[in-house]
């Protein structure tokens, strides 16, 4: 890819992390907004641009780069253009672990985080477990299928502990389960950054094992991958992007599905570049994502979960249409 | 040079070894073809041969690694392969695949430079592809993404080739032209085996042809040794002919109706 395609990558996110700052229930100038940044300003913008709009799109920012590196990294691996962190029951197993801390009431700000990532976890364990006691090796195709089953139980979980709530509780879950930007904080955020770039260098740093598990097992194995360690390798990256994603924005589908395939429409091939640019397409189109989110119906917001639905199920219906 | 000693393989639930107790030699120099019916094992030894099943006992050498314990990328600037079946999901350019054939000698982090380029090409005019280069992987025939395999596997840049069955889905042009540049490329000096169903192909490319019945070597040596009616006949458990062509002298394999 060209350099001039990387500036317009680049140049996207920077207009969209504006717009994510100016654009709102209270809109403001481009100007209002650099000189909140600056620390000067009016205290209503200056309070508006640091303590709410900037953390949001900062978090926007780590769920769609993590979305789109992970179903990046997932679709060349399983040999699936399909195939992204929703479809391995990573979601499931967070939102299992964040709906058990909302229904046993807890509140800290620290524990929603915390129990996703517990859960999502216990999903990435119980998919490979799975898939080795049903293939004794890293099959693709059973990992899809054994992340299909998690998922579906862990939906059937959520149910089941959903049934018994309070009206609240019930709200606040479900609100945690269509995705949001809006409770981002500062404390968690750091956090999810350093959890998300950690992640991201090391699917970088294996990306040309990606390159090479893309041709099928064999070919791979016989151009010095070990197949079944790094499969395995980067499943468990890949469940951690999108862990952490979870983790901080709840429940945002289609990302990891659509992402990719933008960066390959772009002329993207190999995996570096694909990664990259999936984080840099995905941080795009989530923080965007937001600014829909927060201003199509104002003062009232839609779930992030459902804006990206809504572009994200066409899109993959279009792509079933085509793989089929 | 591959070595193959003794060795025994066995899949997981499986009732009777793939391999057992398998024994040959593929010298450098010449093509050796491993044949014989289906399940004797034949896809097995190229499957262990790239560490995907693992031996249960006995040995495997690539010329001066032991593959049980050698380093995948290692062993993979020396050792080559060119699988059966290989459909990229994802197109690249056929610049950008023989490439991949370079990624063994490079770790993480590592750029693929100029000196991998020439490489590459080079590779590409050995396997006659080079006027593909500019193309991408979904648009070529069966004839051309064979070449384009080859090519990346040259790449690799070892001395030693394995195939599986690298006839399939080509016409006879392309089919000889595959086995032309096989035996180009054993008498260049590397070591090439081969796996195939196709005895009669092999018996005029081969030097040196391995039959496998059950996982043993049933007949092993040069064509005219093992392309006999009494020594095929009961690993095929078919009846058939061995006669000679009368236009190039080679030994025809033809199985007999039994009605």
């Amino acid at each position: 890819m060209t350099t001039t395609r990387w500036l317009l990558l680049w140049g996207a996110l920077a207009v969209a992390c504006a717009a994510g700052l100016a654009l709102g229930p209270v809109a403001l100038s481009l100007g209002d907004v650099v000189r909140a940044l600056l620390g000067g300003g009016d205290s209503q913008a200056a309070s508006i641009v640091r303590d709410l709009r900037l953390a949001r799109v900062c978090l926007a920012v780590i769920t769609g780069a993590g979305l789109g590196m992970s179903g990046a990294a997932l679709q060349g691996t399983l040999r699936n253009t399909l195939a992204e962190p929703y479809l391995l029951g990573v979601s499931g197993g967070a939102a299992v672990g964040a709906v058990l801390a909302v229904v046993a009431g807890v509140t800290a700000a620290v524990a929603l985080p915390v129990a996703a990532f517990v859960g999502a976890a216990t999903a990435v364990g119980l998919v490979l477990v799975i898939a080795r006691v049903a293939s004794g090796r890293a099959d693709p195709r059973i990992l899809l299928m054994a992340g299909v089953v998690v998922g579906a139980f862990a939906n059937a979980a959520i149910m089941v502990l959903l049934a018994g709530a309070g009206e609240n509780t019930v709200r606040n879950a479900l609100w945690w389960m269509m995705g949001s930007v809006s409770a981002a904080e500062w404390a968690s955020l750091r956090w999810l950054a350093l959890d998300a770039l950690v992640a991201g260098a090391a699917l970088v740093a294996v990306a040309r094992d990606i390159d090479l598990l893309a041709l099928g097992e064999d070919a791979a194995a016989g151009l010095g991958v070990r197949v079944a360690t790094a499969t395995r390798r980067i499943f468990l990256l890949s469940a951690l992007l999108a862990a952490v994603t979870v983790a901080g924005a709840g429940l945002v589908g289609f990302v990891g599905l659509v992402v990719p395939a933008i960066a390959r429409a772009l002329g993207m091939r190999r995996a570096r570049g694909l990664l990259v640019s999936s984080a840099l397409i995905g941080a795009t189109l989530v923080v965007a994502a937001d600014v829909v989110a927060r201003t199509a119906r104002a003062p009232a917001e839609l779930p992030l979960g459902a804006v990206t639905a809504l572009v994200g199920v066409p899109f993959f219906l279009v792509r079933l249409r085509r793989a089929a | 040079m591959i070595r193959v000693h003794d060795a025994v393989v066995r899949y997981p639930g499986a009732r009777v070894n793939a391999l057992d107790g398998a024994t040959f030699d593929a010298p450098p120099g010449c093509i050796t073809a491993v044949v014989g019916p289906n399940g004797s094992g034949k896809s097995t030894i190229v499957r262990a041969l790239i560490g995907q099943v693992p031996l249960a006992s006995g040995a495997l050498q690539v010329g001066a690694f032991d593959v049980a314990s050698a380093d995948r990328r290692t062993l993979a600037r020396t050792l080559a392969v060119v699988t059966q079946r290989e459909e990229p999901v994802f197109p690249l350019t056929v610049r950008e695949y023989v490439m991949l054939g370079r990624y063994p000698h490079h770790g993480a982090w590592s750029a693929l430079g100029p000196a991998d380029a020439t490489l590459a090409d080079a590779a590409a005019a050995r396997a006659g592809a080079s006027d593909l280069m500019a193309r991408r992987t979904d648009e070529l025939s069966g004839g051309e993404w064979q070449r384009v395999r080859l090519a990346r596997a040259l790449a690799q840049g070892g001395d030693v080739l394995v195939l599986d069955e690298p006839g399939t889905f080509l016409d006879v042009a392309h089919e000889m032209a595959a086995f032309e540049l096989l035996d180009a490329l054993a008498r260049d000096g590397r070591t090439v085996l081969l796996v195939s169903h196709q005895l009669n192909l092999v018996a005029r490319f081969a030097s040196r042809i391995v039959l496998l019945h059950r996982g043993r070597v049933a007949a092993s040596g040069p064509p005219a040794d093992v392309m006999r009616g009494d020594v095929l006949e009961p690993v095929y458990e078919w009846p058939l002919v061995v006669s000679r062509d009368p236009a190039v002298g080679a030994p025809v394999l033809v199985p007999l109706r039994r009605t």
